[in-house]
Parts: C-alpha cells; sequence; structure tokens
C-alpha cells in the first residue's frame, strides 16, 4: 500500500527539482511531490558560486544560459517572490593567458555572438578599465558580457518551491528516497524513509547523487561527486564590479551585493561525495589571489565550504527520458553550471513531461549520447 | 517594573548582519524551521562571528516556535576558520600579522 500518490515525484530539492516543479504546476500538473533529504537548497545549489554566466563554448550551453537569464531578469514578477532573487547583471570578465586560450575565446566569442548573446574581445587595457588593479602579466586578453551577472541560490530556491506550493505542489523535506519500484520498464512508486508515493513518472534531480537515484530504477546514469571549494571574505565597499575568471589558473571571484568577495579555485579530486573543507585550498586561493588580483588579498576571509559539481562526462548537462525505463527523467549532470541553467530547464523538462516536446531542441543531451559516442565537450568549466 | 516575558522582536539577534527577533520569528512563521533554513534566507550568522551570537538565540526560538527542546535543534555545521584571517597572511613567506 502507497502512503501517498502523485501524478510526478521530483527527487531532490535544489533550485533544478524546485523550478521544474514550479514549471510543471503552471502547466497544471499539479500533483507533484518534490522529495528532498535535507531542506531546500542544502546541497549544491546552496554552495554554489552564484554565478550566472552564458560565456560558453558548446551552442547548447549557450542558449540554456541565454534563456535562463531572461527568465531571472524578470524572475522577481514571475515567482512572485518579496525578498527578490538578488539577480545582478554586473558582468563576466574572463581572461586568456595563452594564445592557445585565446584562439579557443575567438571561437567561442563567435558562436555567442551568433546566439545573440552580446560578448566584447577585450585588450588588457581594455579589461584594466573594467578591473583596474588586475595584474595582467602574461595576459593575452580578455572576453566581457555584460548581461553576465549573478544571484541569490537561496532565494532563487525558496522563489521557486513557495511558488511551486502556492500552486498545490507538495514539498517533503527531511525525506530520503531509498527505493524505486520498476515493473516491465514502467515505474510503480517512489519508496522514501516517510513512506511510499504511488506514481509513474520521475524528474531525477538529485545532483551529484543522480547516479545513485538512477540505479535504484536500475539504470546506469554515468554521474558522478565531485568536491568543490569556496571562500568568502568580510564585506567591503563596491571595488570590483564583475566575476573575473581564468580557466588557465582554474579560478573565478566575484563581489556580492553584500559587499562579500566570494570565490573558488580546482584542485585535483576523486570522484566522492566528500564535502570537507582543507587548508591547501586557503593557500591556493591566498596565492592566486595574490598573483591575479594582489589588493584583495588584505581581505579577510571569514568562511570556507565546499559542494559537490555533478560531472558528466562531457560537462553538459543530461537531460530527459532514459529508455528502457519509460518516464524516468534526468535533469543533472550540470557538471558546476546547474544554478544558472535552471530556470530554463525547468521550462523545458515541464514542457517535455506534459507534451511530449521542448521550445528548444535538447534531443542531444540525452543520456544516450553516450552510448552513441555523441559528446560534445564543453571547454569553458572552471575546476 | 512591568513583567516581560518575552525579549521585544525589536532586539538585535544577529549583530553581524543586524537582524532582529521580529524576523527571525516571521520566519520562524514562515516555515524556515532549522538553523541552517534561518541563515541561508536572512544571513543571520553568515557575518565577522560566523553565528557565536545569534545562533543560541536562533535554537531557543525554534525550540519555542517548534514546541522542543533547545537540544533537539538541528545544529548547523561549524566552518572553517574559527576567526576572520587576513588573506595575505596564508600565502607563504608573507606573514607579517
Amino acid at each position: 500500500m502507497s502512503e501517498y500518490s502523485a501524478d510526478v515525484v521530483v527527487i531532490g530539492g535544489g533550485v533544478v527539482g524546485c523550478a521544474v516543479a514550479f514549471e510543471l504546476a503552471q502547466r497544471g500538473c499539479t500533483n507533484v511531490i518534490v522529495v528532498e533529504r535535507g531542506t531546500l537548497a542544502c546541497g549544491s545549489t546552496g554552495r554554489c558560486g552564484a554565478g550566472v554566466r552564458q560565456q560558453f563554448g558548446t551552442e547548447l550551453n549557450c542558449v540554456l544560459a541565454r534563456e535562463s537569464v531572461r527568465i531571472f531578469e524578470k524572475m522577481d514578477e514571475y515567482l512572485d517572490y518579496e525578498p527578490g532573487v538578488e539577480f545582478r547583471q554586473s558582468g563576466y570578465l574572463i581572461l586568456a593567458f595563452s594564445d592557445k586560450q585565446w584562439d579557443q575565446f575567438k571561437k567561442n566569442v563567435a558562436l555567442q555572438r551568433s546566439l545573440g548573446i552580446d560578448v566584447k574581445m577585450l585588450t588588457v587595457d581594455e579589461a584594466l578599465e573594467i578591473v583596474p588593479f588586475l595584474n595582467t602579466e602574461g595576459m593575452v586578453g580578455a572576453t566581457f558580457c555584460n548581461t553576465d551577472g549573478f544571484a541569490n541560490p537561496f532565494h532563487t530556491t525558496f522563489a521557486y518551491g513557495q511558488a511551486a506550493k502556492r500552486l498545490g505542489v507538495r514539498i517533503m523535506t527531511h525525506t530520503t528516497v531509498t527505493g524505486i519500484e520498476v515493473e516491465n520498464d514502467r515505474i510503480k512508486a517512489v519508496v522514501t524513509d516517510k513512506g511510499k508515493i504511488a506514481t509513474d513518472t520521475v524528474v531525477n534531480c538529485a545532483g551529484a547523487y543522480s547516479g545513485d537515484i538512477a540505479k535504484m530504477a536500475g539504470i546506469d546514469l554515468p554521474v558522478w561527486g565531485e568536491r568543490h571549494q569556496i571562500l568568502v571574505t568580510e564585506p567591503v565597499e563596491p571595488l570590483m564590479g564583475p566575476m573575473v575568471i581564468s580557466f588557465h589558473h582554474d579560478f573565478y571571484f566575484q563581489q556580492s551585493v553584500h559587499g562579500s568577495f566570494l570565490g573558488g579555485i580546482g584542485l585535483p579530486e576523486p570522484k566522492g561525495y566528500n564535502i570537507m573543507s582543507t587548508v591547501e585550498f586557503l593557500e591556493r586561493m591566498a596565492a592566486t589571489l595574490k598573483q591575479l588580483l594582489p589588493p584583495l588579498t588584505q581581505l579577510r576571509v571569514v568562511r570556507q565550504w565546499a559542494g559537490l559539481y555533478d560531472r558528466s562526462p562531457d560537462a553538459q548537462p543530461i537531460l530527459g527520458e532514459c529508455p528502457p525505463v519509460e518516464k524516468f527523467y534526468n535533469a543533472n549532470g550540470f557538471s558546476g553550471h546547474g544554478f544558472m541553467v535552471a530556470p530554463i530547464v525547468g521550462v523545458l523538462l515541464a514542457e517535455l513531461i506534459t507534451t511530449g516536446k521542448t521550445s528548444i531542441d535538447i534531443s542531444k543531451l540525452d543520456m544516450g549520447r553516450f552510448a552513441r559516442g555523441e559528446l560534445v565537450f564543453e571547454p569553458s568549466v572552471v575546476g | 517594573m512591568p513583567e516581560n516575558p518575552r525579549p521585544d522582536d525589536n532586539t538585535i539577534i544577529c549583530r553581524c548582519e543586524d537582524i532582529t527577533l521580529g524576523e527571525i520569528r516571521a520566519l520562524i512563521a514562515q516555515g524556515y524551521t532549522t538553523i541552517d533554513e534561518i541563515k541561508r534566507v536572512s544571513r543571520a550568522g553568515m557575518g565577522q562571528c560566523q553565528g557565536r551570537t545569534c545562533r543560541q538565540l536562533i535554537a531557543r526560538e525554534i525550540a519555542q516556535a517548534l514546541g522542543i527542546t533547545v537540544e533537539q535543534v538541528e545544529l548547523p555545521q561549524f566552518r572553517p576558520p574559527t576567526r576572520p584571517i587576513v588573506l595575505s597572511t596564508i600565502v607563504e613567506g608573507e606573514g607579517n600579522e
């Protein structure tokens, strides 16, 4: 016997799960249950760097980010969220430190501009006009997009969650999925520690744990967890407009609305679920800041933490159904840029589930691409 | 002296982020019933002192609202460093504090 029943069960109460639930409800599919092991935004969403950028190297990542920016721009009204999601378009400045990287950036920018994303290629001097205290030693140039920016991941998730609830979605926090019952490739129920939910449709938005969830339905999903660390400083007066990224240093740093600086750097990481902080990270950040943005080493670091990228083999998301199991939908594998594309992912998954079609062709992002050998590697990932 | 069974709503609970008891109570009423959730939605506990003052006070409010003991309130993770450090002092060979 099942304690609950739902037309759709969304597994994971991060920004993606909440966006999917809201968009489903918007389309009249209101008998939805979101199952979250902890509390909303307690996993990768709440631990992310909060950036929203459109400067990617694959067409689909660019399009997903561009469409999400359009939603972020009107999100407070769209979700009727009074505190606001704090979306600010202060730009992303991406630095190039070699001719090879600069050549890749030229290709990226040509692609981005062809997709209607206004990205400029800047000389070193032009980059200095935007961030005057940048140490440009060894720098070849930079790209800049002034509609990139950042938003508050907590408020964004709460905004989607509350809007979904108002439309009738049930959100079960502190609830762990322990199994998925499948018969003849059809889903029968999602089993949790708070009872069984009868359903025939599941959306797997479990981030780094999506592989574990898929396994419960007998699906071998190539998604794994990879630790990434962040630190935040004391708040100070506005000093730096855009997010500064260097793929060469595997580094990003930005100043938030609140005044604190926040950033991270890539370190070699094994696959896993470890989210402990390390001293090594703090040292690498301090050394890299001294090299790239020297005055900012005078700031005090108040906190550091870690979260997980939900990595996929080609650093692009895995979206859509995965045959032979019917109505098991994936929305995971975002590889460190899930927060920024969540708004459009919510729309596309809800379209797919309610109509079988999507307004943007995401068929290339299905799980089948790995078996077909049709991977399109995203070259622009930090970490 | 008139009896004052509950502190005033204007009492500052989180001094770093300037958050009042009234705001905390309003968030609990909205369904934010763990210290972590209140931190995420309001920044209470994210400032210089990392919640050393407000954490206990917020736990007490949650316990009162839910009718549980303070010990039953979910505790958040303490995050490093324990106190704010100037970044330049961490760079090898650069320490001067």
